[in-house]
């Protein structure tokens, strides 16, 4: 167990720089999940805490020593693969043996250490199994189990669900949240999937471009996005956004109505407001247009773009709904529901 | 065929049986050459069922002095030397050609795909074009009749280096870094990983090697003097134009039939892992 620092990383491919100066400390035992859209350097970032990339300048640290230079045996992690990287000629059991046998460990040490994890993992009846008879999630487990046994400081997962079904995705996703607070093991998990990584990390960093968005718990980031970017990549439904202007009678949206909000910044704005924080109001000022309603059963979603204008708007509304597309509906928001950006910056404004 | 159109059925059985016979029949033909007396053998017509003669002509053939008049070692001793001349050009070009394409594809050192181009190079020049050099080399290094001289001018190999790259090519980065962090170091991670995943290439290479090895005809009648040293395959030749009687017809089919015995051995043992080697493509 151990913490993790990151310091001024940055990551250069040839003349691309893929990492721009980022820093984070990761506490002991906790779950970080790495999120953002593909190509956003996050696998790159893994890769090099796991020392399987070169770092171009920075400093990476696990638990008080610079890991800069060690080779990724002697970092003291254990990586869980996207594909699972199962050696395939070898049983489940040697698989998760490997790196104790490579370590010179003692035999009967080994096996016992195999069952133990096979026994957390619920894999013991298929030790003597090949990985190619195995289903994806068994082989998954197995990938974990070679992990676990390894006891290692720090637990590093590359988007280690993205080739399971749905179904099984979800159980997996709790069993990991499980088995990370129950070995209490410092972990970095990497994913494109915003609601894994709400689910699973204690903390969130969201990385956009190589740059950190923002990095705090999943509460915070749904409640306070810093920038732009953070707000329309967490939730789902993703967050609508009207552009606006402040002037000194208030907030104006860009149809011309008014919405009520506290703010200081003078100018051209961009609000924010989640589909489920849009609560149906007669007297509401922001009237949407509808274009289709779906159906998930427990609440509905009503498609439409804001009156005057062609502003795609997306409204959870609890229940059933019916809406005649063309008819309009009114919507307004609490006041603390209502986000404001700055449009050129992308910056959280209040 | 899934459809049940007995004409047709019974058309293409036809035909692969005529083709069998074919093939087949120049086999027969020395089977049956070797169970005769060599009295026989010069009478025509030439016959077609076996004779009496077959043990006789075994151990005549493989324990004694071969083609009477002609000064050629006993065939069990040809038979050693291909064996031997096939194992150490098959085992030696697949153990240097594993490691040449290892270096290849993991490591990075200067003019990495110049060495692969160089090597590459190699397979536009067949063995005859620069046999003449090869010689000259080969006896100052005094290897002349002996097994070094056979088999180590053959044994650098272009086709196997570059089919192993490609086997290499296609096992996952993954595979590689899992082992890093599992704390591998090359030669392990060589050892471990790449040759039990290129088990069945290995295998496919070896039946084409040592098929290729033991048919060695031209090298080993240019550096073999000494007839302890000769291979079977040549052998046969040398027996047909050897002394200036009959050829001895009985005997040199049976020296052709025991030359095709460890070929055909080694396809039958390894059909399984050859096909394999060919076909697979899960990784």
């Amino acid at each position: 167990m151990a913490t993790i620092k990151l310091e001024n990383l940055i990551k250069t491919y040839g003349d691309v720089e893929v990492l721009h100066n980022l820093n984070g400390n990761i506490k002991d035992g906790e779950i970080v999940v790495v999120v953002g859209p593909s190509g956003c350097g996050k696998s790159t970032l893994l890769r090099m805490i796991a020392g399987l990339e070169k770092i171009t300048s920075g400093e990476i640290s696990i638990g008080a020593k610079i890991v800069n230079d060690l080779e990724p045996a002697d970092r003291d992690i254990a990586m869980v693969f996207q594909n699972y990287a199962l050696y395939p000629h070898m049983s489940v059991r040697q698989n998760m043996g490997y790196g104790l046998k490579i370590r010179k460990i003692r035999k009967q040490e080994i096996e016992r250490r195999v069952q133990e994890a096979a026994e957390i993992l619920g894999i013991s009846e298929y030790l003597d199994r090949k990985p190619r008879q195995l289903s994806g999630g068994q082989r998954q487990r197995v990938a974990m189990g070679r992990a676990i046994v390894r006891d290692p400081q720090v637990f590093l997962f590359d988007e280690p669900l993205s080739n399971l079904d749905a179904k099984l995705r979800v159980q997996m996703r709790l069993e990991i949240r499980k088995l990370q607070k129950r070995l209490n093991v410092t972990s970095i998990y990497v994913t494109h999937d915003q609601v894994e990584a709400m689910t699973l990390g204690d903390r969130l960093m969201v990385l956009n471009d190589g740059v950190v968005e923002q990095f705090g718990t999943p509460i915070e980031l749904y409640d306070n996005p810093e920038t732009i970017f953070v707000a329309g990549f967490i939730g789902s439904p993703s967050m609508n956004f009207i552009p606006a202007e402040v002037t000194t009678k208030g907030i104006s949206l860009c149809n011309g109505k008014k919405l009520k909000k506290n703010i200081k910044y003078k100018g051209k704005i961009s609000i924010g407001i989640r589909p489920e924080h849009l609560e149906e109001d007669k007297n509401g000022n922001i009237n949407i247009v509808t274009q289709m309603v779906e159906q998930l059963g427990s609440n509905s979603l009503l498609h439409g773009t804001l009156q005057d204008t062609d502003i795609e708007i997306v409204a959870s509304m609890p229940g059933h709904i019916t809406a005649e597309a063309g008819s309009m509906v009114s919507f307004s928001a609490k006041e603390t529901n209502i986000h404001v950006f700055n449009p050129i910056t992308g910056k959280r404004l209040g | 065929m899934v459809q049940n159109r007995p004409i047709l059925d019974l058309v293409s059985h036809l035909v692969l049986i005529i083709g069998i016979l074919i093939v087949a029949l120049p086999i027969w033909i020395t089977f049956v050459a070797a169970t005769h007396d060599p009295l026989r053998m010069t009478q025509a017509p030439i016959p077609l069922l076996p004779g009496s003669y077959f043990w006789e002509n075994f151990v005549t053939t493989l324990f004694g002095k071969g083609l009477s008049g002609a000064e050629t070692a006993p065939v069990w001793r040809m038979l050693f030397n291909s064996l031997s001349m096939a194992m150490m050009i098959a085992i030696g070009k697949i153990a240097i050609s594993l490691l040449s394409a290892f270096a290849i594809v993991y490591f990075k050192f200067p003019f990495r795909m110049g060495f692969f181009w160089l090597i590459f190079i190699t397979l536009m020049l067949p063995v005859e074009v620069r046999i003449l050099p090869t010689f000259e080399v080969v006896a100052n290094l005094g290897m002349l009749n002996s097994y070094w001289g056979l088999s180590v001018p053959l044994i650098a190999s272009a086709t196997a280096t570059f089919m192993f790259r490609q086997v290499f090519l296609t096992i996952p980065d993954e595979m590689l870094e899992s082992s890093r962090i599992d704390g591998a170091k090359p030669l392990r991670f060589f050892w471990d990983i790449l040759i039990p995943l290129s088990r069945t290439n290995i295998a496919a290479l070896f039946v084409i090697l040592f098929i290729y090895g033991w048919n060695q005809y031209l090298w080993p009648l240019l550096i073999t003097t000494n007839s302890d040293m000769t291979t079977i395959v040549m052998s046969i030749k040398q027996m047909l134009e050897s002394a200036e009687q009959q050829p001895e017809w009985n005997i040199i089919m049976m020296t052709a039939l025991l030359a095709m015995i460890p070929p055909v051995f080694v396809v039958i043992a390894m059909q399984k892992l050859f096909v394999q080697g060919l076909t697979e493509t899960d990784k």
